[in-house]
Order: structure tokens, then sequence, then C-alpha cells
């Protein structure tokens, strides 16, 4: 590439302005991007990230400034006209239709809808050679449903590239990858940039951002707060940056395990659906001990959260809880044995949206005294109760009588993590804690369990995140399609080494060692 | 005649082909409505008011065709209404769609009532003639059972192809059925969600009201209240019957509908004549419920029907 | 087009919208009547006279809306679960058909004793008539708004071959009618010298006893939570299935008193036009009132009202009775639109 074409811009975003209702998501933010090059956009959650690219990608209008790609204007609210430009998104949330082939799903949308045939053959034929340059192996004809989520993320790539997308936007595309899935998709973005394309990679993950891209611009709270060459910074003035202050993590102090509070010995449930169940799986959870579960989404933590939490039992296998077996399981039955549940989506299954902070906070005890009596409600104190839980755990909110849809993410969480932690448990499924929580948020949820564990309560912590699970866990399982690790003691493992168990290699090692 | 003889019967198949036509139409544009994500409760009453304003607009002295197309556009007119309330403004299937239901039916009543203020009996229409298609109604049994119906009929035939190919092998198709899937995908695409959903209704509307005009164009010459009687909501668990592909829905209406043309051949038998003849016009509703409960494993649902797309929800 | 939730929402907002359905309700109504060539204000005039206007209109619609706020609060109970019971018109029937069955002299009891078992029986008819098909939808994931829709017309034809069969009235002249109730399964009247029975009274207690239910109870509170959110509630250990059990035996049970009512404090037997939709309309009476038990004998009273006074209109000045029927589904479908936009903006993107 030569000098001029280097320096040339492909995307320039002026004074892009969004306000929702009260919130300032973008304010006033102005960023450049030349040809080849990648551009990591980094902030914490709530930043104003993934607005303001919907602004570039057409899904919402900007209040005021202005987008150009290729140095013409770009036509705000039309994603069409932005696909048409050259822009391609790969949503942090896969916008895919999984009954459909790949193919489908690449097709769709690429001709025009008055157009009476669709020519598969040709399709398919290109669909292979961008696969081929870009090194994103995939079969045309496999449902979507069927793939994995790593193969999804190519599928979502390669419909930017079957629109000639000459500027890739990637919204925290490693979240969901094991660390060789991340070399391979760097791998691809590599030789992208090589053809000519350029990139704007969204991360909050340091090592990431260092990694892969040339220049980093920093949003924290709707604003650009700064702006550097990649070669002349490092991961602490990044961090810094972001949260405009020293990061302060939790500190984790060693720790001294006590007996097994839960156990599971060779346990399998069955799969739902596309979801894998256990197979024979074994783990204990200790008092005083955080047991990290590392995987890629999907390959079965759903099945043991589910398990633990009450949902489901074993088909075989056995669950213990202090060394005894159950009888009876249920939501109810854990909660009593002194199980806390943090759910992994707070909107689906941790909360109703229309119900009141006091509604909600009693959706696990209202059914028993103090909240009701033979099956009278008595609000005065589960109102009372609730209050109690705003003032301990710091939640935001105008008062225990609010629709806790008004509340934002992190207040939300704080609610729920009140609710189980109020009845002092001794075990905490805590599943994706703090996906999508600002960084105060974070530690704060971070602190809790932290402090849980101080108390002697045995934690088991699910997480996407590699990160979390090794700055947090004692011991980390991995689990790859239902089957469970042995046991790895803090700091005995890479994450590339955990990333190969991640990847469903080691299990046959485990199994042939296991029969031996 | 016994049993044999009546499944034999050339006539026999001919009453279940024609009593499949009008929900055949019906299941068809249902399904256009639910494979993009609409559950389109208002088909009870786009059939009432389709089959009023076909046959009115004859009476009034258009042509049979011209009757159908003023049909189709009154189905579309309550489509319209459905898909604005149920799409971009998200508001309950369930609800708007019965509320349309009541608003056609009675909006049909009234403007019967004003058309024909003083008649006792119901007046009558010419309505279509069949029309035997040369050489292929010669064939035995088949022929006078699927060549020798109605023009809407053979309408009715080609629209199930017709549905099928666009479906599936036009873009548009592939579009609508996303919509179905997963509207976020759409809309990543550059393609307006809302403008598919309210097309798909829209049309599948067209099509129900065609179905109701089948019944007083066609099947009989004259409209009465009650006409329908129920067919709407058959249709509703034919669409399910048939895992919402058009061919499997075609199949389901024919076959439902044999088993209807059955039951009124056996009440003249010695045997239907002991029982009430109550239990044979139960069937139809029976034998929906029994489909729906053999149904009941959904996977072939459409992923989104029912959930409205609500643009960049936070 | 976007929708945006609006957190504190001004007087004006909360109230226009509302406001401005029922005014475009009247305003379609008045362009009907004069399509019908009558004057609008003269119509709309006569619906209200006739509605409201006299001792014996005011009567009349209380009467009619015995029924409806049964089959409303039968709507309004199962909705809010999301159940979706469109067939409180067949629970209707089998309420009707109980009363029938036992009270025309099977049991040889004084009212103290029989108006009570009569309530009971007809409740658990009509329980057990909602129960199949929601054993369908927890046991088969069958959606029940099909059900419930065919199932009333199955029922119908049940009813008429009993009437037609068993339970036909030998004196009945040979039409499909059952016997006529004994003394003491006739529900009294509220005062003496008015024209208004017991059914209205029950009806009254009912809509006090479902509020508390659905305000003061766990299972209501459990009714809610399932209703709003399944996944969540059944996440938090409440018995889901349990809960739309439970809510079909007393949406069904609700639906069925309304048979009930109409037989004893009406007609006094049973044929086959007792309800001229009641179950239907008891949807539209659920919606009005959003889903809220109190306000339903509001909407009942509206409701009644307007089919009371379009059928004194359409005798005065021959405008057909449909248009009370337009004017509501019309209000259902603006009502709706107007409660969405109390609680969320529209933006343009």
């Amino acid at each position: 590439m030569t000098g001029a074409e280097a320096a040339q811009v492909v995307l320039r975003l002026d004074r892009i302005t969004k306000t929702f209702g009260k919130l300032v998501a973008n304010d006033a933010v102005s960023l450049s991007l030349h040809r080849g090059e990648v551009i990591a956009l980094l902030g914490e959650n709530g930043a104003g990230k993934t607005t303001l690219m919907n602004i570039l990608f057409g899904q919402y209008t900007a209040d005021s400034g202005a987008v150009e790609v290729f140095g013409k204007a770009l036509p705000p609210g039309n994603p069409r006209a932005a696909l048409d430009a050259g822009v391609g998104m790969v949503h942090q949330h896969f916008t895919l239709a999984d009954n459909m082939t790949v193919l489908e799903n690449v097709a769709l949308g690429t001709v025009p809808l008055w157009q009476p045939r669709l020519d598969p053959a040709a399709v398919r034929a290109r669909i292979t050679k961008l696969a081929d340059d870009f090194r994103l192996a995939v079969d045309p004809e496999a449902r979507v449903g069927t793939l994995t989520v790593g193969e999804r993320q190519r599928v979502e790539i390669l419909k930017a590239l079957y629109r000639e997308a000459k500027i890739l936007i990637l919204d925290e595309p490693t979240a969901v990858l094991t660390p060789q899935e991340t070399d391979d998709l760097f791998a691809t973005l590599r030789k992208a940039v090589a053809l000519g394309l350029s990139i704007v990679f969204i991360s909050h993950k340091l090592h990431e951002v260092m990694d892969i891209s040339d220049r980093v611009v920093i949003l924290r709270h709707g604003r650009l707060v700064a702006e550097m060459a990649t070669r002349d910074t490092d991961r602490h003035a990044l961090a810094a940056a972001m949260v405009g202050a020293e990061v302060n993590a939790p500190k984790v102090s060693p720790a001294t395990p006590g007996a097994a509070l839960l156990q599971l010995r060779d346990v399998s449930t069955p799969d739902q659906g596309n979801a894998p169940g256990l197979k024979r799986a074994t783990l204990d959870l200790r008092a005083g001990q955080i047991t990290g579960l590392a995987g890629v989404s999907g390959n079965g933590q759903a099945a043991l959260a589910d398990l633990i939490g009450g949902l489901t039992a074993p088909d075989a296998g056995q669950l213990d809880l202090d060394g005894v077996g159950l009888a009876q399981w249920s939501p109810r039955i854990a909660v009593q044995s002194g199980i806390a549940r943090i759910p992994e989506d707070r909107h689906k299954t941790g909360t109703i949206a229309d119900f009141t902070l006091t509604e909600n906070a009693i959706l696990e005890s209202y059914h028993k005294p103090p909240m009701s009596r033979r099956g009278w409600m008595n609000w005065a104190r589960a109102e009372a109760a609730t209050q109690e839980i705003i003032e301990r755990y710091d939640v935001r909110c105008p008062g225990p009588e609010t629709r806790i849809r008004l509340l934002s993410g992190g207040n939300m969480q704080k609610l729920i993590l009140g609710r189980v932690l109020e009845a002092a448990p001794r075990i905490i499924l805590a599943n994706q804690p703090v996906r999508g929580l600002d960084i105060g948020a974070v530690n704060y949820v971070h602190s809790q369990l932290l402090a849980a564990r101080a108390r002697g309560a045995a934690v088991l912590l699910i997480s996407e995140d590699l990160d979390e699970i090794m700055a947090l866990s004692d011991v980390i399982h991995v689990i790859s399609e239902g089957r469970l690790s042995p046991e790895f003691a803090r700091g005995s493992m890479t994450p590339a080494e955990l990333g190969v168990w991640m990847a469903g290699h080691g299990f046959e090692r485990d199994e042939v060692a296991h029969a031996s | 005649m016994d049993m044999l003889d009546i499944l034999l019967s050339a006539s026999f198949w001919a009453a279940a082909i024609r009593i499949a036509s009008p929900l055949i139409f019906a299941t068809l544009g249902e399904l256009i409505c639910e494979r993009a994500g609409v559950l389109n409760l208002g088909i009870e009453g786009i059939m009432v008011a389709g089959a009023f304003a076909g046959w009115m607009a004859v009476y009034s002295g258009t042509g049979l065709w011209t009757g159908v197309m003023v049909a189709m556009v009154v189905g579309m007119a309550f489509g319209l209404i459905h898909s604005v309330l149920t799409v971009p403004f998200g508001l309950s299937q369930h609800v708007v769609g019965l509320g349309v239901t009541l608003l056609a039916t009675s909006s049909t009543y009234y403007a019967y009532r004003l058309a024909l203020p003083e008649v006792t009996s119901p007046p009558k229409i010419t309505a279509f003639q069949p029309f035997e298609i040369p050489v292929l109604s010669d064939i035995p049994l088949i022929g006078p059972a699927l060549f020798a119906q109605t023009p809407m009929t053979y309408l009715a035939f080609v629209l199930v192809a017709v549905v099928s190919v666009v479906l599936y092998r036009t873009p548009l198709g592939l579009a609508l059925r996303a919509a179905g899937e997963n509207p976020a995908a759409v809309a990543a695409q550059g393609l307006s969600v809302t403008g598919i959903r309210m097309g798909a209704v829209i049309v599948g509307s067209g099509f129900m009201a065609m179905g109701g005009a089948f019944l007083t164009m066609s099947a009989f010459d004259s409209f009465f209240f009650e006409m329908v009687n129920g067919r709407g909501w058959i249709c509703i668990a034919l669409v399910v019957f048939g895992a919402w592909k058009p061919g499997k829905a075609l199949l389901g209406a024919v076959l439902f509908a044999a088993f209807d043309a059955l039951q009124i051949r056996v009440q003249q038998t010695p045997l239907g004549a002991d029982i009430p003849y109550q239990i044979f016009l139960m069937t139809p509703y029976v034998l929906s419920i029994l489909a729906l409960i053999v149904m009941s494993r959904r996977a072939e649902v459409p992923g989104a029907l029912m959930v409205p797309f609500n643009k960049g929800e936070r | 087009m976007r929708l945006e939730p609006i957190a504190n929402p001004s007087l004006a907002r909360t109230i226009l919208p509302p406001v401005i359905a029922i005014a475009t309700t009247v305003v379609v109504a008045s362009l009907l009547a004069m399509l019908a060539g009558a004057n609008p204000f003269a119509v709309l005039g006569l619906i209200l006279k006739g509605a409201f206007g006299s001792k014996f209109a005011v009567l009349e619609t209380l009467n009619r809306a015995t029924p409806l706020i049964f089959t409303g609060l039968s709507v309004a109970v199962a909705f809010r679960a999301r159940l979706w019971n469109i067939g409180a018109e067949a629970q209707l029937y089998a309420g009707a058909l109980i009363t029938v069955v036992l009270g025309t002299g099977a049991l040889p009891w004084g009212a103290g004793a029989l108006l009570p078992t009569l309530v009971l029986a007809a409740m658990l008819a009509g329980a057990v008539v909602l129960l199949v098909p929601a054993l369908l939808k927890v046991r088969f994931g069958v959606d029940e708004v099909v059900t419930t829709l065919l199932f009333n017309f199955i029922f119908l034809l049940f009813v008429s071959m009993l009437l037609e069969g068993p339970l036909k009235d030998p004196m009945g002249m040979g039409w499909p009618k059952s016997e006529r109730l004994i003394a003491e399964a006739r529900l009294p009247r509220m005062m003496e010298g008015l024209r208004l029975h017991w059914g209205f009274g029950l009806a009254i207690i009912s809509a006090a006893l479902v509020w508390v239910i659905q305000r003061r109870t766990t299972l209501g509170y459990e009714m809610r939570a399932v209703g709003l959110n399944r996944d969540a509630a059944r996440f938090a250990g409440i018995a889901v299935n349990g809960v739309l059990i439970r809510t079909a035996l007393l949406s069904g049970g609700l639906a069925a008193l309304a048979g009930f009512s109409e037989v004893a404090g009406v007609k006094g037997s049973l044929t086959l036009d007792l309800s001229p939709g009641f179950g239907y309309t008891g949807i539209i009476v659920a919606m009005l009132a959003l889903l809220n038990p109190l306000a339903v004998v509001a909407a009942a009273l509206f409701v009644a009202g307007i089919f009371v006074g379009a059928d004194s209109m359409s005798r005065a000045v021959g405008v057909p009775t449909y248009l009370a029927d337009i004017m509501l589904a019309t209000a259902l479908l603006l009502m709706v639109l107007a409660i969405l936009l109390t609680r969320f903006r529209v933006v343009r993107e």
C-alpha cells in the first residue's frame, strides 16, 4: 500500500450525538478510519460503543452529526445505504435465522425482493471462494442452528464479505470464542486488511486490543476521551483511560477451602435441542472457595446451572448436598437447601419487567412467612424487606414501588444479588453475573462474591469471559459438550492450555487415562 | 350405500375438493401471515367480509371475477388494520385478531342489513359454474373429482403452487421466512421487517377473503348469516397440521374436507340415521383439535411467530 | 418507527389517548348512522336514552350487564395469566346445563340449600369444560386459543343434542327447550318491585372476590407472575402448570355462573338462544377494563348500555343493531392502541 492509499480516510464520523430520553449515549463523538487500518473502539459497558456503531450502520439515527463513507455522506437511519456503501457489521448477538441454512442466511437481502429468482448455485460458489480467501471454513448447506458459536461467527463475517464490505465492524467478537478461535479470527482479520479492508474492532479486552489494533479510541460515558497509536501505549494506560481513574479490581486473597457442600458424581442429564446435557460430570463445590467454570457458550453451562438451580434432576449419577443424596429436587428445595441462584439472563429469567421492585424481591420467598401467611400476602412486610435490600445493596431507584423495567442493568443485578444473598446462602450459583454491566457494577458484584467466599460460602462462577474466571477462581473446571474437565488449581494453567480443553481436546486423553 | 362405495365414488371426491376449496384459500392466507411471524385471528371475520363483499359486487352487477377482486381488496383492507396495530405498534396479536374478526363480521352484517333491508330469504346470484377441463376430466375417478370443478377451485390449486414457489425459490419468500424466524437477521441485511410483515398480513388477508367469497360465489349462490361457521378457526388448526408448508396444508384441507363430506353421506346410511345429527356436525371441530394434538411437537413453528420486533430495543 | 418507554407519564398523556379512542368510536358510529340515513345525534341520543334514560332502561342495562360481568371476570382472570380463554361461551352453557339438570326437580330441596348447590355445581361444570383445553396446553403444548374456540362449537352442538333428546321438555310443544326450573331454583329479586335479580348481586360480589384474590393472595401473585413472565416464574420456583390449571378452574367457573344466572334469574329454562354471544362479548369487556376486576363491572355496564341502547334505538329509527357491535370492536381496537400510547412514545427513526 502506498503512502497515499494508506492515508485515505474511508470512514469519518463527525460529532455524532445521540440521546435516549435523558441518557446521553453519544456526545459529539468524532473519529476517522484510514484505509487498511484496524481501530479498536474501547470502553466499558454502557460507554456508547455499540450505539455509535449502530448509528453508523443505520439502525439508529443520530440527533446531530454526520457520517461519511469513502468521502460521500451516508444517509442516516438506512441500513441498506450503509451496506451498499461498503459497511459490514458483525453483531455481538448474531443476527442469524437458526432454522435456515448458511446459504439462505448469507443470500438474504442481497437480491432485490422484486426479482423472481434466487440462484443458489452462484451463491454457493461465491461463498466457497470467500471462505477460501479469508480462511473461514463453513458448509453452505448446514442449518445454522447446528453450528457452534465459532462457526456462526464465521457466517456473520461471510455475510459482510459477501456484500463486498470494505469497512468491517466487529462488536465484541471474542466474547464467545476460545483462545484458539480468537487466534483464527485475528488471522482472518489480518488477511482482510491485507486485501484492502479497514476494521473497527469493539472490545473491552485490553490484551486483544493491544494485539490486533493500530490505533485505539476510548469512549467513556458517551464521550471520546482518548485516542492513541497502539504502539505508544500499554494495558495499564488503556485501563486508566477507560475508567478515568485507577482501576480497583477487588483483591483476591488466598483461601483455605472447607468441606464439600455440593457434589456431583457422574451426573448425566438429557440434551435439550441444540444445548447439550451433562455427560458424567463430577464436581465438588467446597466451602470458602470459588469454583470457576470456563467454556464456550452453549457447551452445557445451562444444563449444569439448571441442575444445581433445581430446575432439572439428574438422569444418572448422584447429586449430593452435605454428603447426603436428595429424594426430591425443585427450585424451591434448592433455595431452601441454601443455594442462591443468580440467573444468566436478568431480563428473561431473573426479573419480571412489569413487576415492582417489591414484587420482584419476593419471587422466591412470597409463599411462606413473613411474606405471606396461609395464602394471604403481607405487602407491608414485603415492601419493608425490599427497602432494606435497596439500602444495603445500593440499588439506585425511585423506590420499592417502581417498575423494575425502569432500572439500569446494574441496579437490576444488585436487586437480584440482594434478593438471594439476604438469606445468607451457603452455596452461590453465579451464572454470567456481570454480563453487560459497567465496571462499577462489575466490581461490586465481584466484591460481593468474594465476601461470600470469605464468609465460607461455596461459589460456582459460570462465565464466558476467561479473564474473569482466571482472576477470581480458586479452582477451574472447563466444560465442553457437557463434559467436565478435572479440577485445575489457581495458577496451574495458562489461557492457551485452558483453551485446548475448551475446544474439546484433552477430554479424549482424560477418558483414555480413566479407562486404563 | 356402504363405506367402500362412498369412498370409491367420484362424486364423493368431487364434493371433498369443493368443500376443501374455501379452506385452501384461507389456510394459505393464514400460512403466509404466520410464516412471516404474525398470528392472524381475524381470519374468521375476514372470511365473512369476503363472502359478502364478493357476492354483493356481483349482485350489484359486476362480473364474477371482479367480485373476487372486490372480496380480495376488502380482505386486504382488514389485513391493513390488523397489521398496523400488530406490526409497528406491536399490540397483542390475540386481542387485535379477535377485534378484527368482530369488526369485520359486524360491519358485514350492518352492510347487509343496509343493502337489503326487506329480504326474508337471501337473494341469489348466478355463481361460478363447474368448468370441465377437456381430456383430463374424462380420467376415471380423478377426472370428475379434480377437473370438473369451478374456476375458483382451479385458482386455489394454482395458488398453492405459486405460494410454494415464491416461499422457497424467490428472494421475497426467503425474506418472508426469515422475518418469521429471526427479524433481527432481516433488519441486519437492510430489509424492512415492518414492510415484510405488513405485506404478508395484507396479502394473506386477501387470500382469506377469497376463501369466504368461494362460499357465496361458487359453493352456494347467496349470502346468509353464520355461513362461515368456524371455518376460519379450523384453518388455523390446518396451518399447524400442515407444518406451515403449503403442500402439506393442501393435503390437510382435502383430508379434512373428505371427512366432512363423509359425515354428510354417512348420515344417510341406516347406521347414520340412528346417530343424532349433531354428532356428525361436531366431527370437523373434534378432528381439528385432534390434528392439533397430533402436531403438538412444534419443531417446525416459525421461530419468531407472535414475537413483535422492536427495532433497537434496549 | 420506534417505541420508547416513558418513565413518568404526564396527566395529559394518561387521559388523552383513551378519550380520543372513545371520541373516534363515536365519530365512526355517527358516520355509519348517517350511512343508514339517520341523524347521528338522534342515534347517539337514543342509544343513551335507551341505556340509562329511564328506570326501565337502567334495569334492563343492569340485567344485561350481569352475564357480562361474569364472562368479563372469567376472561380477565384467564388473560392475566396469559391463558387465552376464548371458550367462555361453552363454559357459560355448561353452567346453564347443569342448572337445568339439577334444578328442574332432581334435587327437591329448599332454596336455601338448592341455590348454593347450583352455584357450586355450575362453577364445577364450567371449570371442567375449560380444564380440557388447559390440560392439552400444559401436557401437549397445544395452543388454547383454537381449542377453546372450537370447543364452543362442539359444546353448543352437545347442548342442542341434549335439548332435542333427554332434556327435552315434554310439554314444550316440540321446541328444543328444557323443562322449567322449580321455584326453589329461581334467583329471587334483589328488591321488591325491582326487575333485578340476585344474579347481579352475585356478579358484584364475584368481582370484589376476584379483586381480593388478585391483590392480596399468593394465588393472585402467582397468576400475575406467570402471566407476565413464565420463565422467570418457573425459575423462581413457582409451579407454573399448577397455577395455569387453577386459573383455568377459576376462569371456567366464573363464565359458568353467567349461564346459571341467566337461567335461574331470567329465563327459567334452557334454550339454544340463551346467550347472544356473552362469552365473546366478555372478551371485549375484559380488555376495555384492562383486566382489572373492579373495572370489569364498569366496562360491563358500558357495553350492556350500548347493546340495550342500540336495541331501543333500532326499534325507533331502524338503524341495524349491529352498529353496537361495530362500536365495540372499534372501541376495543382503539383502546388497546391508546393504552400503549399512554406508556410509550413514538420516535421517528
